[in-house]
């Protein structure tokens, strides 16, 4: 009797396979790297920061680098490394939160009105193209005028505008893929509009809308900490990347250590988003080259 | 193709016209208005009522809307309520500024875009390719004011080669912005680089594998003939989209890189009006801004139709 050999291949799960897509390449894998570590260490920086964040001392204002002060101090005297490793968290709280909040609600505008066309297309495409065409950081400075900048404020502005783009992207990929004949069977079966959306058009947008939603993530991060940077974000003595370098920046002639240690977080963790970003386009067979300035 | 145009036209009118709508309206729930601004701690009782008596803010919002279009047609803007000065006087003033810093971004980063874009793309995943298009991520992606403020810390506090700020006032003639706008400039440049050489890049890298191209060199046609007659025009085509986002972009919406340099530009003005609660300048600006990226984005789509006649016939959705 002869031992049977199967040659059959267990299918490995999407997920599983869009992971090693990114791993798999040199930029991918560096993005992911950079993107846990900084996650990783916003979660983790609570337990492990060697001093208090808002402790004044007035007599190592401004020093440089030492062993008690790993990055030095900064104009109050308050220990840079300290507020460098908690600086990220206001800024990736309202970036993990945000995004997907953007993502779901302009993809299923956006999949709804891509489907069902005609004249509710029409308005809701004209009032997209009105809103994108006045600049972000206006729409944003209107919000905050209104309501304040807590990141209460914050999370569903930032996520109602990003969301608007949104539309745009689910609605050209539900056209791709609502003419294809499975979705003409699914409509001469009787199917509702409803399993229509979620069995046949979701599954083929949902690529192009995890895309988006990875690029939306560095856009709503430099968002965020251009708002701080300008002012309108949080409010001291909250330690945070975009407030520290606006800060920093009167003092870059005497004391660079303060504006260079979150210039070089904030970078490191923006190119982190980026590469995953593209190298997860590349993964799944997307082109993001396409898009435009924010 | 004619009717084509009049519709381009007419859905731009459209939008500008939301726009307006839309930022009356946000100014209109703004807590206080141009009365609480002018009067500040006396906007109380009988002045505060004399004061909209005056100004007409007592009318319904429809009115004052339609009083302010129809004026907004004839070129007036009305006055800041910060200096009392005529709008479009000092909106121009800044404009021309903001016009001067894009221009001279345009013409530093279109040619140098579409030149490394080209360059990527016929060098695809080889040591030219990597490099640049890793340096694009870096540039794109970084922040204006952490780039910005890198710049001013090597360029102007360490080499001290150029000034890291820009102190000439508004009115200021525009040879006097001169070397300060040296940075700004190129921080916007790496941006808008950026992006425009990631559209060349992938136009071409597409064009180049499609069934014509390939036919060219089968048939023997030299590969300089083939990149510059067949390959270029096709490629750089989708790409004057995108110029033109860039350019609506850099008219309008550099705020920060205007407000770290101090460049007086309308994105600076815009945040302090904005601060000052200089209602009318904000409307006028974001009325003006909108205006500029419909038109810029309507020429590039009319300018589209012009030039590939492919588009022409084609049955577009809006």
């Amino acid at each position: 009797m002869t031992v049977m050999s199967y040659s059959y291949k267990v299918p490995k799960s999407r997920f599983f396979e869009t992971m090693t897509g990114i791993v798999s390449r040199p930029s991918g894998a560096i993005g992911l790297f950079l993107v846990v570590t900084n996650v990783i260490l916003a979660i983790i920086s609570p337990w492990i920061v060697p001093y208090d964040f808002k402790v004044v001392n007035a007599n190592i204002i401004l020093d440089g680098p030492s062993w008690q002060h790993w990055l030095g101090t900064d104009q109050l005297g308050r220990d840079v490394l300290t507020r460098t490793l908690l600086g990220g968290r206001q800024a990736m709280i309202v970036t993990m939160t945000a995004t997907p909040l953007a993502i779901l609600w302009g993809g299923c505008l956006g999949i709804y009105t891509g489907l069902v066309a005609g004249r509710f297309d029409e308005i809701v495409m004209r009032i997209v193209d009105a809103f994108l065409s006045l600049p972000w950081i206006l729409k944003m400075l209107l919000i905050i005028v209104m309501f304040g900048s807590g990141i209460f404020v914050l999370i569903p502005t930032l996520a109602f505008f990003y969301g608007i783009p949104v539309i745009r992207i689910a609605r050209a990929a539900t056209h791709a893929v609502v003419a294809r004949d499975y979705v003409s069977a699914a409509r001469a079966r009787g199917q509702s509009r409803l399993s229509i959306i979620w069995f046949e058009i979701l599954p083929n947008v949902l690529d192009a809308l995890l895309v988006e939603g990875a690029m939306r993530c560095s856009w709503m991060l430099l968002a965020f900490t251009s708002l701080s940077f300008l002012g309108f974000g949080v409010s001291p003595p909250t330690p945070d990347w975009g407030l520290m370098i606006a800060d920093a920046r009167s003092y870059m002639a005497i004391a660079p250590w303060a504006g260079l240690a979150p210039v070089i977080a904030l970078s490191l963790l923006i190119i982190g988003i980026n590469l995953t970003a593209d190298a997860l386009a590349k993964a799944v067979g997307l082109d993001r080259a396409q898009s435009a300035v924010h | 193709m004619f009717r084509m145009f009049l519709q381009r036209v007419g859905l731009g009118v459209i939008t500008v016209f939301l726009v307006s709508a839309m930022i009356f309206t946000a100014v209109e729930i703004l807590p206080g208005d141009a009365c609480t601004a002018i009067l500040q701690r006396d906007a109380v009782g009988q002045r505060l009522e004399n004061c909209r008596q005056e100004l007409g803010l007592n009318r319904p919002a429809i009115i004052r809307y339609s009083t302010w279009a129809i004026q907004v047609l004839k070129g007036d803007l009305g006055t800041s309520i910060h200096n009392g000065k005529q709008i479009a006087d000092l909106v121009f003033e800044r404009f021309k500024n903001t016009m001067l810093l894009a221009t001279l971004t345009l013409m530093l980063g279109v040619p140098l875009a579409i030149g490394l874009g080209i360059l990527t793309a016929l060098r695809r995943d080889r040591l030219p390719d990597v490099v640049v298009s890793t340096l694009a991520i870096f540039a794109m992606t970084i922040p204006e004011f952490v780039s910005a403020t890198l710049l001013i810390f090597i360029f102007s506090i360490w080499l001290g080669w150029v000034p890291g700020i820009v102190t000439a006032s508004a009115s200021a003639p525009l040879s006097s912005f001169f070397p300060g706008i040296i940075l700004p400039v190129v921080v916007l440049t790496m941006v808008m680089t950026a992006h425009i050489l990631r559209a060349v890049r992938s136009n071409v890298i597409e064009v180049m594998e499609s069934d014509y191209i390939q036919m060219a060199v089968l048939k023997g046609v030299p590969y300089r003939t083939i990149i510059l007659r067949h390959a270029l025009p096709n490629a750089l085509l989708p790409a004057i989209n995108v110029i033109a986002l860039t350019i609506a972009w850099l008219l309008g919406g550099v705020v920060v890189v205007e407000k770290v340099f101090n460049f007086p530009g309308l994105g600076h003005y815009m945040v302090d009006a904005i601060s000052d609660r200089d209602l009318p300048v904000v409307q006028a600006i974001a009325l003006i801004v909108a205006t500029v990226y419909v038109g810029v984005n309507l020429a590039a789509d009319l300018l589209g139709l012009l030039l590939n006649p492919r588009l022409r016939t084609m049955r577009t959705r809006a």
